[in-house]
């Protein structure tokens, strides 16, 4: 088949399942009821684009295809063509995009079932796939800029998708603001490239960016990190993640798990070439990707809600995909993001399945006369037992929690230890003293993975039940359209792995997606030379020494949590007394946001005009900024007197100053 | 010059004005079938029917070489087509999204339509100017008007309000503008615009009174396109006058003015002293009115001072002044043109009881999306547009406006405008947050205001609005294409054609 | 008697000076309108001074428009101010501050 046909059937499908889903039912009140037709054709428009994208990968040859739409706009010197790139990286991209996606618009089609914006759902969903698409396959940066902006205001749509609870629509606000604080960034550096290099398509950009001048190669890539962060959770603008879990499960699945946060590190990978001529900025990606992840680790342990545990762990572990990108090692965070979009992706459907059954168990008490004001279906504390009730979920779950916490042989354990050992070696062999920091970090944080995973399947799956009237009401087992997904991801987090197998292994040639996307195999994604290599013993005992960790941590989590259960966080609390307390208050983020941006420096002036934005976290620095507007507005305002000589005295004045400027300024 | 020969030049020149005859006779045609019956409803129909047949001859214009006619008063060719097309096509909205609009007030009058006719023509004689006079004349004509159209409703005392201040402080403004051309006149001895270029300022005081008289002329058409800090009228009249008719004026009044201005500044004005004047009235005006329109709860307010935001933007690409930032300017007024008629066209169907438009507050309409879904997706439409959300026109209007002025080393304005233009997201996607995502059964507001029941749906209206959402979605795919026609505009034979004098 | 055209010019200039004080502190509506008119015609003097100075008719042809927009003008500034005086019951312009902020 002829490949353009076929890439332009991959991102137009989507989009056609979103206008039709979308306006249909809109304008023809009938159709909105028609969850089989709406639902299949939601999740056709994926599985089809996978299919297409699957035989594109098997029939690749090597030589990157690049597709042009059309011509986008000409204008002066500048020319932007709607044109595309099938390369390894945007295949694998595409694939990972394309298969989780449609495994998750399959659930949807089981758990979205009888909500009243079925449809919308579904139109907003396939929309974002095409944005994201857009995102991966872009052979430009503003292609990709399109989708990335796309992307946001899905999210944005997603997050705020049950729009009559209120503190939705705050985090909605709060997930689409703090992106465009990113994208204002990623702007900027696309302003920078265009205005040295005269071209934003990627050829020019990769073949001419490591030759600008160092200057301005640096703030290019710090810009582009720092809308990286934005999209991609980092510190300081990861606030949005957790808030953002208010949207439907399958959506933190998506977009907040699997494909959307990933594309900061599609957008290194892609740039590879230009970050790895910054090399203080490689540093600083390492850091801030080392901090992030340990910083969101040590808050998951704290958390009850079982989607802020998933929550914080997607920021920790994209902390670790920055700390890969920050040591040059691009292929292997792509290889983080492919694995962990299989275990996050299972585990936030596993919880979704869990809240599902939890929320029928909240119907049952209510019935039975019980007060459930206080109950809520996300809360760990008073889940427990549901392995029996839920075998499917409860498996998939458990192995997906292995894979995560890099238990040795499942998918984790392969990407992370990639992670780890590139770290290691850029500071072994690289002589660069940030990478130990950054990998002593992620040693840490890897334990820490272990805990509060182990943690979360203990509390949630086993040990006695704990709501109210145990042995009389019971959980039930999710429908097999949610079920079968379930399987499907934990199959993947036990298998994937094997695509990166270590370097131990036959001297990496078995590593295939090293050979795949590294650029001395003629892939796109550029590394480091480093002269010499790690000793074999030495990474034998690396693997050792963190899969024993993970291994140990895992058992001592599980023996804690089983023999002691909930009980077991105040022990937690008691031994770690004000740090715990730290963990638990996320670092304090919340109030310094509100106390020091908020209170202090415009004294809550700004949330009284901006209620709709109200919100707590990021919203302090949104509201800093729009509240030092609204104080500016409120001084302008008083100019505005409605007086109509005080209008004409500004005017005179405004006479007076343009006549000032003319006569003098010139 | 012999008086025959003159009036046989003039003869042959009647082409050059053949859409301001067609609208002006049509009018007239209009005023009479009023003098009968005054609420006649084919009579907004004429009216657009006029207006459509000089669309359609200007349409045809757009490709033709630049030239002048009527001795140097008037200029034809793709410029001012392009100008007077822009007028026309906004004008033609605006009738249709008055029909039901004002029927429902009981203000169908037809000669509310017919001045409307008429403020067009001024617009087209200002749009295609090449000398003060003619400036002058078709400005006066545009603005006499448009006061009246903004008291329409004289039993209303925020009408009467607004069409007072418009008044007043037009009219001063007019003082200061034909003391402007009087100065100018004064000190190059020419009203001509290509011949003012090559006057000769020889004595220093000369020079003097030349830039004081462009300086004062300026501020007339600042005044127009309300830049701050001559804006104060703007938020008041718009939000008191008919809302069909604030868009009217917001669009085509600004685009006729703006395009008056790219002449002057392009043909008239030698040197670029004019830089630094504009680039500090742009920062004023998009800060004065990105700001103020944060914390406007009337959203026709709000949609005023984006508007005076509006015009701060194609200020940045007037400042820089090169004919890619022109013709950047040029696209701009198109998308701005568009969306913003669209903006208030939607609201003047939003409103629940006819003079509540200036008191509409943006909470009582919440959740109005899905009652209204064509009226909310449009919104959308317009309301991303405006904020510069790249996959409709908004985005490409900003980037031609924004990057032919870097090019010309107005890095720093721009880089005021795009955290300007990234304050906007506020307020407008406010707009969509209380449009779709606001229950009207949690908002006070919106549960009383809707006892009085939505108006009823004006099929044609809700037409016109969805032709310009697509619109604007249609330009930003051809935007490249329109910025280079806009560019051929101002080519060398522009140049060369520059004619005139008296 | 020859006078020279700095002295018609500074006369308009005194005129419209004196008429833009108008506008801005007189409170009678029907003052301010005739202060606007006052700030016309002081240009309408400058631009003949200018004209008959130079010998160039094109600033007189100004002057005519400038009446007739000046005639126009003031008819509906007119007709405006009766409308607030019907339904404010005065023409203080001060106390016309419905929109405001």
């Amino acid at each position: 088949m002829d490949s353009e046909l076929l890439v332009r059937l991959i991102l137009l499908l989507p989009l056609f399942g979103a206008v039709v889903n979308g306006l249909g039912p809109l304008f023809v009140e009938q159709m909105r009821t028609r969850e089989g037709w709406i639902g299949t054709l939601g999740t056709a428009v994926v599985v089809v684009p996978f299919a297409l994208t699957a035989y594109l990968f098997a029939t690749f040859d090597g030589t990157p295809v690049v597709v042009d739409f059309f011509t986008w706009m000409e204008a002066g010197d500048l020319s932007l063509q709607f044109s595309y790139l099938v390369d390894e990286l945007s295949l694998i991209m595409t694939l990972v995009v394309t298969g989780v996606g449609g495994v998750i618009h399959l659930y949807s089609t089981g758990y979205m079932h009888g909500d009243s914006g079925y449809w919308r759902f579904f139109a907003y969903l396939n929309l974002f796939i095409f944005a994201m698409l857009n995102l991966v396959l872009a052979n430009n940066l503003p292609v990709l800029f399109l989708g990335w902006e796309g992307v946001g205001l899905c999210s944005y749509l997603l997050i705020g998708f049950w729009y009559t609870d209120l503190s939705n629509s705050a985090a909605a606000n709060k997930a689409f603001i703090v992106n465009r604080i990113g994208d204002f960034a990623f702007l900027m550096a696309m302003f920078l490239l265009f205005s040295q290099l005269g071209s934003l398509d990627f050829d020019v950009l990769l073949a001419e960016g490591p030759q600008l001048s160092q200057d301005v190669l640096n703030w290019t890539v710090l810009l582009l990190f720092i809308g990286a962060t934005g999209k991609s959770a980092q510190i300081p603008l990861f606030v949005w993640l957790p808030d953002a879990m208010a949207g439907p499960t399958p959506v933190s699945a998506l977009i907040h798990a699997a494909t959307m946060v990933t594309s900061g590190l599609y957008l290194l990978a892609r740039m590879s070439e230009l970050v790895l001529a910054a090399e203080i900025v490689m540093a600083v990606i390492a850091i801030v990707g080392a901090l992030t992840a340990i910083m969101a680790a040590t808050i998951a342990i704290t958390q009850n809600d079982i989607k802020k545990v998933l929550a914080y762990s997607t920021v920790s572990q994209l902390g670790y995909m920055f700390m890969a990108a920050g040591v040059g090692a691009f292929f292997v965070s792509i290889f983080h993001v492919l694995t962990h979009a299989f275990f996050k992706g299972c585990l936030f459907l596993g919880s979704g399945s869990v809240i599902h059954s939890m929320e029928h168990v909240e119907h049952e008490l209510e019935a039975e006369g019980h007060d459930v004001s206080d109950f809520d279906p996300q809360d760990m504390r008073t889940m427990g037992g549901l392995q029996q009730y839920m075998p499917s979920t409860g498996w998939t779950y458990f192995i997906a929690t292995l894979a995560i916490s890099g238990i040795p042989l499942l998918a984790g354990f392969f990407s992370k230890d990639e992670i780890l050992f590139k770290a290691f070696e850029y500071g072994f062999v690289g002589g660069a003293n940030y990478a130990w920091f950054v990998w002593g970090v992620g040693v840490i944080t890897a334990a820490l993975t272990a805990f509060y995973m182990a943690r979360s399947y203990y509390l949630t799956f086993l040990g006695e039940p704990r709501w109210p009237d145990a042995d009389t009401v019971h959980a039930h087992e999710s429908s097999a359209s949610m079920t079968i997904p379930l399987w499907i991801l934990a199959g993947g987090s036990a298998v994937t792995g094997y695509l990166g197998l270590p370097a131990v292994i036959a001297d990496g040639k078995l590593n295939w997606i090293h050979h795949y996307l590294g650029a001395d195999y003629g892939g796109p994604v550029a590394e480091p030379s480093l002269a010499g290599h790690v000793p074999l013993a030495l990474e034998w005992g690396l693997i050792g020494l963190s899969s024993g960790i993970a291994v140990g941590v895992f058992l001592y989590a599980r023996s804690a949590y089983l023999a002691t259960g909930v009980a077991f966080d105040e022990t937690l609390s008691a031994r770690f007394g004000g740090l715990y307390q730290t963990w638990s208050d996320t670092y304090y983020w919340d109030d310094f946001y509100d106390n020091v941006v908020v209170d202090s420096l415009i004294n809550g002036l700004a949330r009284r005009g901006l209620a709709p934005f109200d919100g707590r976290v990021v919203d302090g620095i949104v509201n800093g900024v729009a509240g030092a507007a609204q104080v500016g507005s409120g001084l302008l305002r008083r100019l505005q007197t409605g007086v109509v000589q005080n209008y004409a005295l500004a005017l005179v004045l405004g006479v007076v100053l343009v006549i000032g400027l003319m006569v003098f300024g010139g | 010059m012999e008086l025959a020969r003159a009036f046989s030049t003039m003869a042959a020149d009647l082409p050059a004005i053949f859409s301001m005859i067609v609208v002006s006779v049509v009018g007239l045609v209009m005023l009479t079938v009023a003098a009968f019956r005054s609420d006649h409803p084919s009579i907004p129909w004429l009216g657009v029917a006029g207006m459509v047949v000089a669309s359609a001859w200007e349409l045809f214009q757009l490709g033709t070489e630049p030239g002048t006619a009527f001795f140097g008063a008037i200029r034809v060719g793709g410029y001012a087509a392009f100008i007077n097309l822009l007028v026309l096509l906004a004008g033609i909205a605006t009738t249709i999204l008055s029909v039901p609009y004002l029927h429902r007030l009981k203000h169908d009058y037809g000669e509310v339509y017919a001045l409307l006719m008429y403020a067009t023509v001024g617009m087209i004689l200002l749009g295609s100017s090449n000398s003060m006079v003619s400036i002058f004349v078709g400005l006066e004509t545009m603005s006499v008007c448009l006061y009246v159209l903004a008291g329409l409703i004289r039993e209303d005392e925020g009408a009467v309000e607004a069409a007072l201040k418009y008044f007043l402080l037009g009219a001063f403004s007019t003082g200061f503008f034909l003391y402007g051309i009087a100065l100018m006149y004064g000190a190059t001895g020419t009203m001509y615009l290509p011949a003012m270029a090559q006057a000769d300022l020889a004595t220093a005081g000369g020079t003097l009174l030349f830039w004081a008289g462009v300086a004062l002329f300026l501020i007339g058409f600042l005044f127009k396109v309300s830049a701050a800090p001559f804006h104060m009228w703007t938020p008041d009249v718009y939000q008191g006058s008919p809302t069909p008719l604030t868009g009217y004026m917001s669009t085509a009044s600004k685009a006729a003015a703006f395009g008056s201005l790219i002449l002057v500044l392009y043909y008239a004005l030698p040197a670029e002293r004019w830089t630094l004047v504009l680039a500090v009235v742009a920062v004023i005006t998009m800060v004065v009115g990105n700001v103020m329109a944060l914390s406007q709860a009337n959203v026709k307010r709000m949609l005023a001072y984006s508007s005076i935001a509006h015009a701060g933007y194609i200020l940045v690409a007037l400042a820089a002044g090169t004919e890619a930032a022109f013709a950047g300017a040029l696209f701009y007024l198109l998308v701005y043109t568009v969306m913003n008629i669209g903006a208030f066209g939607v609201m003047a169907l939003l409103e629940w009881d006819g003079r509540e438009g200036r008191v509409q507050t943006l909470d009582s309409l919440a959740g109005i999306g899905t009652d209204r879904p064509v009226l909310g997706v449009t919104m959308v439409v317009f309301m991303f547009s405006l904020t510069g959300f790249p996959p409709f026109g908004g985005f490409f209007g900003k980037y031609a406006v924004f990057a032919p002025a870097v090019d010309a080393g107005l890095t720093w304005l721009v880089l005021i405008g795009v955290l300007m233009s990234a304050v906007s997201g506020y307020y407008y996607l406010r707009v969509v947050y209380v449009f779709w995502m606001q229950d009207r059964d949690d908002v006070v507001d919106a549960r009383q205001a809707s006892l009085g029941g939505l108006p009823p749906v004006s099929r044609t209206s809700q037409g016109v609005l969805v032709v310009c959402a697509v619109g604007l979605v249609a330009m930003a795919f051809f935007s490249g294409g329109l910025i280079e026609a806009a560019t051929g505009f101002f080519d060398a034979s522009a140049m060369a054609a520059a004619g005139g004098g008296g | 008697m020859e006078v020279a055209l700095n002295w018609y010019l500074a006369l308009g200039a005194v005129l419209f000076s004196i008429g833009t004080l108008g506008v801005l502190f007189k409170r009678n509506a029907i003052v301010v309108l005739m202060s606007v008119e006052l700030m016309l015609n002081a240009v309408n003097l400058t631009l003949v001074a200018f004209s008959q100075s130079m010998g160039d008719p094109d600033g007189q042809l100004l002057v005519f428009f400038s009446i007739a927009v000046a005639a126009a003008e003031a008819a509906v500034g007119l007709a405006i101010v009766i409308a607030i005086f019907r339904s404010k019951v005065t023409v203080d312009i001060n106390e016309i501050n419905l929109f405001k902020h």
